[in-house]
């Protein structure tokens, strides 16, 4: 053996191929009608992906309904109610224009408040999921919103953030290319992406270049538009501006600043020329065919089929998916001119979507964590007309949801969390040795001690649950149906022996819980209190083991 | 025969060539040669990787002052006016930015490092895209999905995380500040990197842990989360205790304006190299530097968004490197910032710029050989919207410097990591050669004295190379900065003749410096008008 190989050659076998992909064996199914098993089993798996913590009554109640049944309650919004952000501030910074416990957004911008204003628009955006009727509504919004991202503390007005979600809930579910449309022209958007300061004299490519990138094609392998594609999109949306003396805010197009010279696209929109054109429509119209030409691509239908598959699925997306879900379902976006509610009904129903290869593989996102564990344990909040304390509550959800890495309201980056797109991570971003023990933190916070908020405790009571289980006085079913309510995988039985040590310490036998759980919830006991007292301390025990368990974070 | 004893036998055994003490030329000086013998000497040495997330604008950070007429015409509404330039000690072609004060200090005390216009064929003007390429150092048009770091500690600690933390490795591999792993520190298996934000409060995990995971895509998460719990729980103490021993003894880092400060960063980095943790590399970041509106104050150019940046920057990389400094552990920590991509000549009328490709890179500390690599970008007198600052070095030529000058990794190694032979740049003082390559020293390239000597305009220099290959030759003035590269490239085995021209050079005293990828050979020269 010559020198050289000598010596590199035990150093160079554990290095990596930077080439090297892992290839993972999945499953052949695709988007025909599931038709197997649907019990409270699938009821759970369905709703923990498309609801921020599903109550234990809203599974039983979704457990009466067919499968098709329990689509359509999720898709149907009719009776959804949306309502503004409200003076919450006005004992600290009073608002001569607008009442306390009323809408700010439509109020005159006030430079004073602006603070208060932007504090209450991202505490209300954090209780949207939190107070959510049991719809794909909030899901839906918080996609888009990770898709089309802007990033409210660098909004210079609050109304702003408002209408941003606001046209976000108007198209949630109906036609993804008016949402593109409407976006584009959105006042954040065109403060977000500096679309206001793009004009024909100095061009400004930023948000031409993500609306290709990002917003619609994005960045897989049908979506080649180049370098000039960017700058010829560019000069199609020159004009757009923000006009600061209307209130709210409002978009307009100023002509003079538009390009109108035609626009010349690459052979990937087979050599399209847009013609440049003039007047105060000019900037809508030809925005209109620059989204016809882009939507014509069919990359387009594919990539926000992947990135709802990467939402409400998994984040692998294998050859087998993408040619028995991705591309199918792309179809059905395209036949259905990009309308959501045949794309996400078609999935929901699918017998992939219910593949048992399928279930239990989301990693919580913050926000499904946190508002997701207020919602399962059915917290109280102060009276509805309490405003400031209500708000208060919002901001405190709100910054733990930041802290543990989802800061709702501004996503890190025009491309939203990296959670949804980093290679090769993705949802595993989300845990890391800061944000675990943060979770767990929260967890075990809310459950042992309270937050509180001018003499309001905002703390989990155990007993709100435990009382709707079927049989709570028997120890295993009550750690059963604990177990089923709280974690999405069974467990083994060397951790089922450890949770029920807590409620029968020492394996005593099974009777001792019964008789302690009825003397806690039966007053007239002689023991009551003493036993109230020590089952609300196993309890908790209880509940915090299966929480502290790695299985609680997955949905 | 084993390794160590076979390298110790042969450097006792062989003639080191050139030393040039004190000029901190890239020599194979004996002491450092030995020292790497006698022990590896990259144990305990530290990178600190500071990201600049957006995009930073490095014609507004490192000033090309001799083209500063033709930049003003391209970019007036945000150029900085000539007079607030900061200058540098030795360098008046090339400036920095005002706020950068604490920056110009540490390059006038020879600390700092500047790699002129970095960048990467293909450049591509995606945010994500470029960071991706930037931190999996992949080409352009190639999805790697580990990280250059995450390579390179996979090639040291191999199997990580299996049977880690040990005795030889008891603390984290690597360190990011703040709650995400970035690519950078992806394994091929695993991320290398563990995420704190607060060294001294770990809230501990409590996880009754089943050994086994069904064999499906929730039992590869759920594996993936336990292997996180345990790590945090493996490493909380190690990291309490170092946070809990180290200090901070500066004085100047500025007051704190909240946990994402990057000087609050660094802090912590600083803290836990002192408190004793072995962890090779750090990574911090600071964002905002995608400045496509309000670069600077329509009033004051030297003012606005960027200004600040770079000031908060500046100011923090200085106070870092005196606390190390006071620390007594600056010797074994170098810095190296970097940031997506450059922004383009022109600004826009924004009042900012947009997605660019090439901008220089900075490298800091004790270590590193000061001066400015490469030349000033050259600014036509005309640009259009579309000119770009071209790349005059690949920035995985500084990825594979630090490799092997500052871990000593063998050649063969740094070349497996970066998926391909880049050659390395002179960022370091005490630049090691492969130690296994040694022997190759003594033959491999050579040249004659250049004629004339003193020369005034052009002389004539006789070199050869045995074995063929790319060979590059420099000029350096005696501060030991390069001040001109006359050549880089491809040379066949043999004898070859170049006509040098000196006719940009002042009078003085130089080092002209024949380099091949594993060698190289100096001689003193004399400009004489």
């Amino acid at each position: 053996m010559n020198r050289r190989g000598f010596l590199t050659m035990s150093k160079t076998k554990n290095l990596a191929d930077p080439t090297k992909l892992k290839v993972v064996r999945r499953t052949n199914t695709g988007l025909d009608k599931y038709t197997g098993t649907w019990s409270k089993s699938e009821v759970s798996h369905l709703l923990r992906r498309t609801i921020y913590g599903p109550k234990l009554s809203e599974i039983n109640d979704f457990s009466k309904l067919s499968l098709s049944e329990a689509i359509s309650a999720l898709l149907d919004t009719s009776s959804y109610t949306f309502l503004p952000p409200v003076n919450n501030y006005h004992n600290t910074t009073p608002d001569t224009n607008v009442p306390y416990g009323k809408t700010w957004v439509n109020a005159p911008v006030d430079i004073y408040l602006e603070e208060s204003r932007k504090i209450s628009v991202k505490s209300w955006f954090w209780s949207l999921p939190v107070r959510q009727k049991p719809t794909i509504m909030e899901k839906m919004i918080v996609f888009w919103h990770n898709h089309f991202a802007i990033q409210m503390l660098n909004t210079p007005i609050a109304a702003m953030c408002y209408t941003y979600v606001k046209v976000l809930n108007d198209y949630a579910l109906g036609n993804f290319k008016t949402l593109t449309q409407q976006v584009t022209v959105d006042p954040a958007m065109l403060f977000f992406l500096n679309g206001r300061l793009n004009t024909k004299r100095a061009p400004d490519e930023n948000y031409a270049r993500e609306l290709q990138e990002l917003f619609t094609l994005g960045k897989g392998p049908g979506s080649k538009y180049t370098e000039d594609d960017v700058k010829a999109a560019a000069r199609i949306l020159t004009g757009f501006s923000v006009n600061p003396t209307t209130t709210p805010y409002s978009t307009y197009f100023v002509s003079a600043n538009h390009d109108t010279t035609d626009k010349t696209f690459s052979s990937f929109y087979g050599n399209k020329v847009i013609k440049g054109k003039s007047g105060l429509s000019a900037g809508t119209d030809e925005l209109k065919e620059l989204l016809d030409m882009i939507f014509s691509v069919d990359e387009v239908s594919k990539n926000i089929c992947r990135r709802l598959y990467r939402y409400f699925v998994y984040y692998d997306i294998d050859e087998n998916a993408e040619s028995n879900v991705i591309e199918p379902l792309a179809k059905i976006f395209r036949d259905n001119n990009f309308e959501m509610k045949p794309v996400l009904k078609a999935l929901l129903e699918s017998e992939h979507f219910y593949d048992s290869w399928n279930r239990s593989c989301i990693i919580k996102d913050p926000l499904m964590h946190i508002a997701g564990y207020i919602r399962q344990w059915e917290m109280d909040f102060p009276d509805e007309k309490d405003y400031q304390k209500m708000y208060k509550l919002y901001a405190f959800g709100s910054y733990y949801n930041a802290v543990t890495q989802m800061n709702l309201g501004d996503p890190p980056s025009v491309s939203g969390w990296e959670a949804y797109y980093q290679v090769p991570l993705f949802q595993r971003s989300w845990i890391t040795s800061d944000s675990l023990p943060k979770r767990n933190e929260f967890q075990d916070y809310l459950l042992w001690s309270a937050y509180k908020v001018e003499g309001f405790s905002f703390g989990v009571d155990p007993w709100k649950i435990t009382k709707q289980f079927a049989n709570p006085s028997d120890a295993i079913k009550l750690i059963e149906d604990a177990i089923s309510f709280l974690l999405p995988l069974n467990l083994e039985t060397n951790q089922l022996e450890s949770l029920k040590e807590i409620l029968l310490p020492g394996g005593i036998p099974s009777y001792n819980w019964t008789d302690e759980y009825n003397a806690a919830t039966t007053p007239s006991y002689p023991n009551h209190a003493t036993a109230l007292a020590s089952a609300t301390v196993k309890l908790k025990s209880l509940y915090k083991s299966i929480m502290n368990l790695s299985e609680y974070q997955l949905a | 025969m084993k390794r160590r004893s076979f390298l110790k036998t042969a450097a006792t055994s062989t003639v080191v060539p050139i030393t040039i003490s004190g000029l901190g030329l890239r020599t194979y000086n004996s002491t450092s040669l030995l020292n790497a013998i006698g022990k590896r000497s990259a144990d305990g040495k530290v990178l600190v990787i500071i990201q600049l997330n957006g995009g930073n604008d490095g014609l507004n950070t490192v000033i090309p002052l001799d083209q500063y007429s033709n930049l003003s015409k391209a970019r007036s509404n945000v150029i900085i006016e000539e007079s607030k330039v900061l200058k540098l000690n030795g360098w008046d072609k090339t400036g920095l930015h005002p706020k950068m004060t604490g920056i110009q200090n540490l390059f006038n005390d020879g600390k700092v490092n500047v790699v002129h216009s970095i960048g990467y064929p293909q450049p591509d003007f995606s945010h994500f895209r470029a960071t991706d390429i930037w931190m999996s150092a992949s080409d352009s048009n190639k999805i790697v999905t580990t990280g250059w770091m995450g390579r390179y500690l996979n090639s040291k600690y191999p199997n990580f995380p299996t049977n880690y933390p040990n005795t030889i490795m008891p603390d984290p591999l690597a360190i990011q500040i703040g709650s995400l792993v970035s690519l950078t520190f992806m394994g091929p298996t695993t991320g290398m990197g563990m995420a704190i934000t607060d060294p001294s409060t770990f809230y501990s995990l409590v996880d009754n842990v089943s050994p086994t995971v069904p064999n499906t895509p929730a039992g590869e998460e759920l594996a993936f989360i336990r292997l996180m719990a345990q790590q945090t729980n493996e490493y909380a103490d190690v990291i309490k205790g170092a946070a809990g021993k180290g200090k901070n003894l500066s004085t100047k880092y500025p007051t704190s304006n909240g946990r994402n400060n990057l000087s609050e960063q660094l802090k912590i980095v600083a803290k836990l190299i002192h408190g004793g943790l072995q962890t090779p590399v750090y990574m911090v970041s600071i964002g905002g530097f995608d400045t496509h509106s309000n670069q600077v104050d329509t009033a004051s150019t030297a003012d606005g968004d960027h200004a600040t940046l770079l000031k908060s920057l500046s100011d923090a990389i200085e106070a870092f490197q005196d606390d190390l400094k006071l620390l007594g552990i600056s010797d074994r920590v170098v810095g190296m910032t970097f940031s997506e991509f450059g922004r383009r000549i022109q600004s826009n009328g924004s009042g900012g710029t947009d997605h660019g490709a090439g901008a220089p890179l900075i490298v800091f500390g004790d270590a590193v050989q000061p001066g400015l690599i490469g030349n000033n970008p050259t600014i036509p007198s005309t640009t259009t919207v579309n000119d770009n600052v071209p790349m005059q070095f690949d920035f995985r030529q500084v990825y594979a410097t630090i490799l092997k000058d500052w871990f000593e990794l063998p050649s063969a190694d740094v070349d497996s990591i970066m998926g391909g032979a880049f050659d390395t740049l002179p960022i370091f003082k005490n630049s090691m050669s492969n130690i296994e390559d040694f022997a190759d020293l003594v033959t491999q390239i050579g040249m004659d004295a250049i004629q004339p000597n003193p020369i005034s305009n052009e002389g004539v220099l006789n070199f050869y190379t045995d074995s063929g290959g790319s060979i590059s030759l420099n000029l350096y003035n005696a501060q030991g900065s390069r001040i001109k590269t006359f050549f880089s490239r491809d040379f066949s085995a043999g004898s070859h003749t170049y006509m040098a021209n000196f006719e940009d050079i002042p009078n003085g005293n130089y080092i002209l410096q024949l380099s091949s990828r594993i060698k190289s050979q100096s001689q003193f020269i004399q400009i004489l008008k």
